[in-house]
């Protein structure tokens, strides 16, 4: 590519962790300047250009507005990239979804007369995909960095991406930790897909599956851990509901 | 002078999360001034229903990307509150320095990314790196980097901590981790004093205006409060049943924001590191009121522009203290420790807890078996926004002469100057489930 693409940032409903970790490059960034132009980018800058190759979209989307904002960005874009959990898979704003949007409105704002505001006209979450077609997935909650610069660095050259397909395990044994379910845990490292360094696991805690799910899950081996450590296919079910809630995979809805 | 302009500010930039400002002049009158937030509703208090007690803390976590240790933190204690758990010694210690850990790297991401740009006259850090600037932003990054290492090595991991867990710590950093830490915590003393020096060259681009207002933070009579205090105001004083925080916060929903304001004693509030400051400055310690003196910051400050300056003083206590903090750890020697054993039971309880942006409050009610039934989260700037709008309608009369870009830009400053974290204030009440 002779000219540099250029790299606009729009973020939806989330807490903005996804951006930081890009202001959290410090210096780093400075080097990624050097391949492409930053031309929107709304948490850090005031600039802004509607002119942009690449989109990189953070957050769930909740509300009709939303939405006609998303798309209006996909037709900009010539590329389009979900960024962090929220945007690739939902995050932890579907936990919601198992109740109707009337009622958790109703939860947390009362009586109080918002009906036919449009800043109050909630649907309910969604992924980003589910509303325009994505192009690729930077996932987690919240990203890692190092997979961040890969991701640009390579869509910048005109490549493709190298997004992990394995599970969390995989990164959680080049760490040389104990396996914590040993340590009487119980971890979704065998279904959760790798590319975060197994850091949850490497710092005593166990995967809550932010990555979502690894695409085609090794069965066999998800079975015999259940079996190792006499659990059940339920049990994970139960655990996914912080991140994999209303996949089919995990079986609920 | 009779004109008529509108300043409409859509997704005000370089904040985090969605707000706007619209102000309409007819004839020289004000016809509209307001502040408004626009932010998506994400309903995180609906989310904590029938979750068990120990996920609660990774999931409202999730409110927020910048202050995501102190949420966890007053997760944590609202959750240890309800369960009378009580804490090791050297857990205690290891939260404060995870709350100075985030102040520093939220304070040095206000001051150097989000606001210097408007003193320097400039939209963002990128352009400073191609000007005589370089080397200031080159300064600054290499203070956030530290005060983000430091957040990896006691939490795990800067954004969405891992090692903070009911009753303790997931896993301690070593002593040798701790002794580089505090090293480089000394070396970098002159770099902020470099930094502090270099924006009293710009203080002038710093607003002359005042608002008589209410502050609100923690305040403690051993320190200066952060992760532990009771409520204190400068109009009304301490108030000490924390169960009862409704009284001073009083919620309400206003029409063009999803966020709720809230008031006290007057019709707005301040919390954050003014209000600390304006409330509790004494017990900062010595070199961080030799900044306050520098920039002739003094108790009470009615200038809502100087919480950024307010940040920089609070940036040299956290460092100040945290040395400290790490040489009473290692005094007492690290240990790796299991966190408190947790005995099941239903009740409330409240943290507190001052975070970057002011004094946040979680309240959890469980039941037997451990389930949250009930949430409340008051978020600082929730408690912020009504003080926003309060000054903006004393801003504009005394600013009506300027040209609608820098009444614009005057307003956006204020706006900055809070520091809101706008993602994390939309959607919350009180939440009762059935």
């Amino acid at each position: 590519m002779s000219t540099k693409p250029r790299v606009a940032v729009f973020d939806f409903a989330d807490c903005e962790g996804c951006e930081l970790q890009i202001a959290n490059l410090e210096e780093e960034i400075l080097d990624l300047l050097e391949i492409v132009d930053i031309v929107s980018f709304r948490e850090v800058m005031k600039e802004h250009s509607d002119e942009y190759d690449i989109a990189i979209v953070e957050g769930s989307i909740m509300r009709p507005m939303d939405e006609k904002r998303l798309k209006y960005i996909r037709s900009k874009a010539k590329i389009l990239v979900a960024l962090g959990a929220c945007a690739t898979i939902g995050g932890v704003n579907k936990i919601r979804n198992q109740w109707m949007p009337e009622e958790v409105m109703k939860d947390v704002y009362g009586n109080a007369k918002v009906k036919g505001n449009e800043l109050f006209n909630v649907n309910k979450t969604k992924a980003v995909n589910e509303v325009v077609p994505v192009d690729y997935y930077i996932h987690g909650c919240p990203i890692d960095r190092d997979e961040f610069k890969h991701v640009i660095t390579a869509l910048a050259l005109g490549k493709k991406p190298e997004i992990p397909t394995y599970p969390v395990c995989v990164e959680c044994k080049k760490n040389e930790n104990v396996c914590l379910f040993e340590r009487g845990m119980y971890c979704l490292g065998p279904i959760t897909r790798a590319g975060c360094k197994a850091i949850c696991p490497t710092n005593g805690s166990p995967c809550e599956g932010c990555r979502g799910l690894v695409k085609k899950a090794e069965t066999e081996c998800v079975w015999e851990v259940l079996e190792r450590y006499n659990l059940s296919y339920e049990d994970i079910r139960r655990r996914c509901t912080m991140y994999n809630y209303g996949r089919a995979e995990c079986g609920a809805q | 002078m009779t004109k008529d302009f509108s300043v409409h500010v859509e997704h005000l930039t370089r904040v985090e999360g969605h707000g706007n400002i619209t102000l309409d002049v007819k004839n020289g009158t004000i016809e509209k001034i307001q502040w408004s937030v626009v932010e998506a509703p994400r309903f995180f208090e609906a989310m904590l229903r029938g979750q068990q007690y120990n996920e609660l803390r990774a999931i409202t976590s999730r409110i927020c990307g910048i202050c995501s240790i102190g949420h966890s933190l007053a997760s944590l204690k609202a959750t240890e509150d309800a369960l009378n758990v009580s804490i090791s010694e050297q857990t205690q210690l290891l939260r404060r320095l995870a709350i100075h850990a985030e102040n520093m790297q939220s304070h040095i991401l206000h001051i150097g990314y989000l606001a210097a740009p408007d003193f320097l006259g400039v939209g963002s850090v990128f352009p400073l790196l191609a000007s005589k600037h370089k080397e200031t932003v080159l300064k600054i990054v290499k203070l956030h980097r530290l005060a983000n290492e430091m957040s990896d090595l006691i939490c795990g991991r800067t954004i969405h901590p891992i090692r903070l867990v009911v009753g303790g710590f997931s896993m301690v950093p070593t002593k040798k981790q701790l002794l580089t830490l505090q090293k480089r915590l000394k070396e970098s003393k002159p770099v902020v004093h470099d930094v502090a020096k270099i924006l009293l060259s710009v203080a002038d681009a710093i607003p002359q205006f005042t608002r008589e207002t209410e502050y609100i933070a923690l305040s403690s009579d051993d320190e200066y409060a952060l992760y532990e205090g009771v409520l204190n105001s400068t109009d009304t004083g301490r108030f000490h049943e924390y169960h009862n925080y409704q009284l001073l916060t009083n919620e309400y929903v206003v029409p063009q924001s999803t966020a709720k304001y809230t008031k006290h004693n007057r019709a707005s509030y301040m919390v954050g590191a003014l209000a600390r400051f304006n409330l509790n400055s004494k017990q900062l310690h010595p070199w961080a009121q030799d900044v306050a003196k520098m920039f002739n910051l003094k108790p009470i400050n009615y200038n809502p522009f100087m919480n950024t300056i307010a940040q920089l003083v609070e940036f040299a206590h956290s460092i100040d203290d945290s040395i400290q903090l790490i040489d009473t750890l290692l005094d007492r020697g690290i240990k790796e420790e299991k966190p408190t054993k947790v005995v099941v039971k239903s009740g409330r309880g409240v943290g507190l807890v001052e975070v970057p942006r002011g004094l946040l409050i979680h309240d959890y009610t469980l039941n037997s078996k451990g389930y949250c039934i009930k949430a409340n989260c008051i978020i600082p700037t929730n408690q912020n926004h009504a003080n926003i709008q309060q000054d903006m309608e004393k801003l504009v009369p005394e600013i009506i002469n300027k040209t609608p870009k820098e009444i614009e830009l005057i307003l956006e400053m204020l706006v900055r100057a809070y520091d809101p974290c706008i993602s994390c204030s939309t959607h919350y009440l009180d939440v009762t489930f059935k």
